[in-house]
């Protein structure tokens, strides 16, 4: 998964999260690290497709205008790679054997990742953040009665 | 198998109870089914219903959704099945679900999570830690409702092969 998509779906989570929320590039660029021009132009491809919406102005920025139950990890991926370019065969007369058995292999582990990153939901990942918390919380419970 | 994902998000919460499915229901257990599938298949419904709603009932559960407030037997909203397996592919005892649809008209009024959390409670019931269940790939709606169930890829993949003539 290329850096802009990683990034497009951190943004998006934290949008997701609450809806009513505005928050800033610069605020989502300092929690994962990233420089704001690189993430001003992954907010402006989600905000074309309609799954951010800018506030301009004192307190500005991005909120969240898709539908996250709606929208999968991989509906975000697409708007910046195209996922089945490892699954090509640029000369499909002259390929070899091993070729072909490559690409079958190829293809393979791509319709898994497709199926897998269609299946998951910006609410499904919100869903999974919430539990990965709580593990945490119930890890340091653990930690602090030993 | 069918259902639209379900579960938080603004889903609006409709009122379902879940108990086991009798003799009385397997009719609209299988209409069910062939409006969701496209296919009719009675007598595979009838062997089910033997096999899962009558006997060692301990560790198989055909569970069915219905509205509370039917004051005979509803109209059957869902319906979820499956059972405890253990020791197959070297597995630890685990929970299988293996056939699960919820009504096209009601969908998204967290049926579907109701029969899945009731299933896993009788899991739960029995000792169980984990569940399973088997998704097309291409089915969509089924992956992103078990996945928002909390459901992630296993420790096994499931293998085929054409056989030649």
């Amino acid at each position: 998964m290329q850096k802009s998509s990683r990034l497009a779906i951190y943004a998006l989570i934290e949008l997701a999260a609450d809806p009513e929320r505005q928050v800033s590039v610069s605020e989502i660029g300092e929690k994962y690290r990233v420089s704001a021009h690189h993430l001003a132009k992954v907010m402006h491809t989600l905000g074309r497709a309609g799954l951010v919406r800018s506030i301009r102005g004192v307190g500005g920025g991005y909120s969240f205008s898709g539908n996250a139950r709606r929208t999968t990890l991989l509906d975000v991926i697409n708007l910046f790679e195209d996922m089945s370019s490892d699954c090509k065969l640029t000369d499909r007369d002259a390929a070899t054997a091993a070729e072909w058995a490559l690409f079958d292999v190829s293809c393979e582990i791509n319709d898994i990742a497709r199926a897998t990153l269609g299946s998951i939901t910006l609410s499904t990942m919100l869903k999974q953040i919430e539990r990965h918390k709580k593990s945490a919380m119930a890890r340091t419970s653990e930690s602090e009665m030993a | 198998m069918s259902e639209k994902q379900s579960g938080s998000g603004g889903t609006p919460a409709r009122k379902a109870i879940t108990r086991r499915a009798e003799a009385a229901d397997l009719e609209a257990v299988a209409a069910l089914d062939e409006r969701v599938t496209g296919a009719a298949k009675p007598g595979y419904w009838q062997d089910i219903f033997e096999r899962y709603a009558t006997r060692r009932l301990d560790e198989r559960f055909f569970l069915v959704a219905e509205a509370p407030a039917a004051k005979s037997k509803g109209p059957i909203l869902g319906f979820i099945v499956g059972e405890v397996r253990g020791w197959e592919f070297g597995s630890e005892p685990c929970g299988w679900i293996f056939a699960f649809s919820v009504e096209p008209g009601t969908r998204e009024q967290g049926i579907g999570e109701t029969l899945f959390q009731a299933i896993s409670e009788r899991f739960r019931a029995a000792g169980i830690s984990t569940m399973r269940t088997m998704v097309a790939r291409q089915n969509q709606l089924h992956m992103a409702f078990f996945r928002s169930e909390g459901m992630m890829a296993g420790p096994y993949l499931q293998l085929e092969k054409e056989l030649d003539d």
